[in-house]
């Protein structure tokens, strides 16, 4: 008898499967490609367009996105404390390429679900058989009274990395000693919900070596916030959380941290019983879909509903709507989730192409945060479908935050993940 | 798991229509775990071993322990316990599918030559071919970092040894002394 290795083995049954995989598809040889249009170039997009091509190599994808690199907002915090660059987060859309993805620059301003055509502000037209709509979020500007997108050349958001981080970072860096940062930390839902307190912790790391006296105040408008009592773990034990030398303090709503009003001018801000001046200031705003799913009706108030199955829209046939703009509770607006809900939508369409009905759905999300030197925490869920109430529940029992009083050797491990997540999720997306 | 057997089951799989209906298909499970370990289990970040290839057994007792606390996991044991034995057993045969790609590390030549040595007197029985996958975990090519962090957790007694295996490191540690392990590391991440 022959010797076959395994790996010889395990070589040809992937050989057999791909083959077996082209005869499943006959009809799409004789007929024209089916054509998809992504819309947006972040995690939903990108991962959805990857995992279309590689599931079924015979569609033709076309990614639309207004800008030719991408920036990440997650560890965009790092870029804050001088961890790293921000070219560090920023990519080009080549792997997409490579994986035979038509990206157009340009930006979807309108989708026609009758003609199931895209057009864009070039004044291009994009027909499709299935769309994606993955535009992440829009801003509610004017929800705080005095700040607007013109105000945010001062006192900035940084909420979508890139020029925005930059200013942020020099404002930190050119603050006078024992200044005053202040952070605006919006009410749910929002993209990133652990991010605005991964930023106050990051600019607290900065501070400690080159501000050591500088004051770092969360205003919030939430009386509680993800993996909270992990942040004041982490605060207690770097930035003397909890003392009267903190270095942050976090103002809850209760406390009167819900900001009314700014004014730009002097870097002031009216909150509900006083009123706080900083030297840096930045306001995390108030959330809602980005612009063309407002634009192609798609959304129900500020977020998009979907059939949690397939991620199609409930407004529109054959427009699948994905992370941050679509309404997917319990599961958070995070990249791990968009990553994980692409793939969901990406095997519904191929599935539906094919006359098929598509699969039972399965989610995870992770999420890691990186509160100071040595001392990263996480949060984790598997997520399955109740069909009936078209709801994303949490599997019993399992997900959760990182242990609370975990050893150093844990927490610092988990710095170490997440820099390694953050590697395999640009990977998974656009590689 | 005997190599035949789990040859003709991969077969099998290979031949097998993709699972439209259902429970969530094991391809569509194991798409969930690619944001951490890598598009079909080939890991890019370092801290994340890659489990592509992996012995389906090796996967499903990997979970298992996870599932009871057994590893001195940080989020592992979080994710594991979503998931029924089943729905482990159609991931653990998704990534036995997958081809492993690895990428170049950073090595001591020299501790690699030394790892060699020990790695075939003390380690190549179980793990076969230069602990490429197989009947036991994948060392070949592996992380640095992650293969750091196994090892200390067996060594500080955080994690149990499988079956052999503290009699085989303290044969290698009775050779090499406080060499041996970077010895053994800097060896498997030559051999990408």
């Amino acid at each position: 008898m022959t010797k076959i290795t395994r790996r010889d083995f395990i070589r040809s049954a992937g050989g057999v499967a791909a083959l077996g995989a082209g005869l499943g598809f006959p009809h799409i040889a004789l007929g024209a490609a089916r054509r998809v249009v992504v819309v947006g170039g972040g995690v939903g997009g990108c991962t959805v367009a990857k995992y279309l091509r590689k599931l079924d190599p015979s569609l033709a994808v076309t990614l639309i996105e207004s800008k030719t690199t991408y920036t990440s907002c997650f560890m965009s915090n790092e870029v804050l404390s001088g961890e790293r660059t921000l070219e560090s987060i920023t990519f080009n859309y080549d792997g997409l390429r490579r994986h035979g993805v038509e990206v157009v620059t340009d930006m979807a301003v309108g989708i026609d679900p009758v003609k199931k055509s895209v057009t864009t502000a070039g004044g291009r037209n994009f027909d499709y058989d299935a769309c994606v709509v993955s535009p992440g979020i829009g801003f509610k500007w004017g929800a705080i009274d005095g700040y607007d997108e013109a105000a945010s050349e001062t006192i900035t958001h940084a909420w979508n990395a890139g020029p925005q981080t930059k200013i942020l970072r020099r404002q930190l860096q050119a603050m006078r000693q024992g200044g005053r940062v202040i952070i605006v930390a919006p009410p749910n839902p929002f993209k990133c919900p652990p991010g605005p307190y991964e930023r106050a912790s990051q600019i607290a790391m900065y501070c400690k070596h080159h501000n050591p006296r500088a004051k770092i105040i969360i205003l919030d408008a939430k009386d509680a916030f993800s993996k909270q009592g992990l942040y004041v773990e982490g605060w207690t034990k770097l930035y003397g959380y909890g003392t009267g030398n903190s270095m942050i303090e976090w103002v809850g709503a209760a406390a009167g941290g819900k900001v009314e009003s700014v004014d730009p001018s002097t870097l002031t801000l009216q909150a509900e019983i006083e009123e706080f001046q900083g030297d840096v200031v930045n306001i995390i705003p108030p959330q809602k879909a980005g612009a063309i799913a407002f634009a192609a009706d798609l959304v129900d108030g500020d977020w998009c509903p979907v059939d949690k199955r397939t991620f199609e829209s409930k407004r529109h046939k054959d427009i699948y709507v994905l992370g941050d703009a679509s309404s997917a509770a319990k599961m958070p607006k995070s990249a791990y989730a968009a990553n994980s809900q692409a793939k969901v939508a990406a095997a519904a369409i191929v599935a539906r192409f094919l006359g098929r009905e598509p699969g039972d759905p399965t989610f995870v999300n992770t999420c890691y945060s990186v509160v100071g030197e040595d001392f990263g925490i996480s949060v984790a869920a598997v997520y399955t479908l109740d069909a009936a109430n078209n709801s994303i529940e949490e599997m019993p029992n399992s997900g959760g935050v990182s242990p609370a009083n975990a050893s150093p050797e844990i927490r610092r491990r988990e710095v170490s993940y997440a820099h390694s997540w953050f590697k395999n999720v640009i990977n998974d997306m656009m590689e | 798991m005997t190599k035949t057997v789990r040859n003709l089951l991969l077969a099998v799989l290979a031949l097998a229509p993709a699972m439209t209906t259902a429970a969530p298909s094991g391809e569509a499970l194991a798409f969930t775990c690619a944001g951490c370990h890598g598009t079909d289990g080939s890991s890019v970040g370092p801290s994340m071993p890659s489990i592509a290839g992996m012995d389906p057994e090796v996967f499903v007792d990997a979970m298992k322990d996870y599932q009871a606390d057994k590893r001195n996991s940080s989020i592992m044991n979080r994710i594991a316990k979503g998931y029924t034995t089943q729905q482990l057993e159609d991931m653990a045969w998704f990534f036995a599918r997958q081809r492993l790609h690895l990428l170049p590390q950073k090595y001591d030549a020299a501790l690699a030559a030394r790892g060699k040595i020990l790695h075939d007197k003390h380690c190549e029985k179980c793990h076969e071919d230069g602990g490429r996958p197989g009947d036991a975990g994948t060392l070949a090519g592996q992380w640095m970092p992650y293969l750091q962090h196994t090892m200390d957790d067996f060594m500080s007694g955080k994690r149990d040894w499988p079956r052999k295996m503290k009699r085989k490191v303290d044969a290698a540690i009775a050779d090499d002394g406080k060499q041996a392990i970077p010895a053994l590391i800097h060896y498997y991440a030559s051999q990408h």
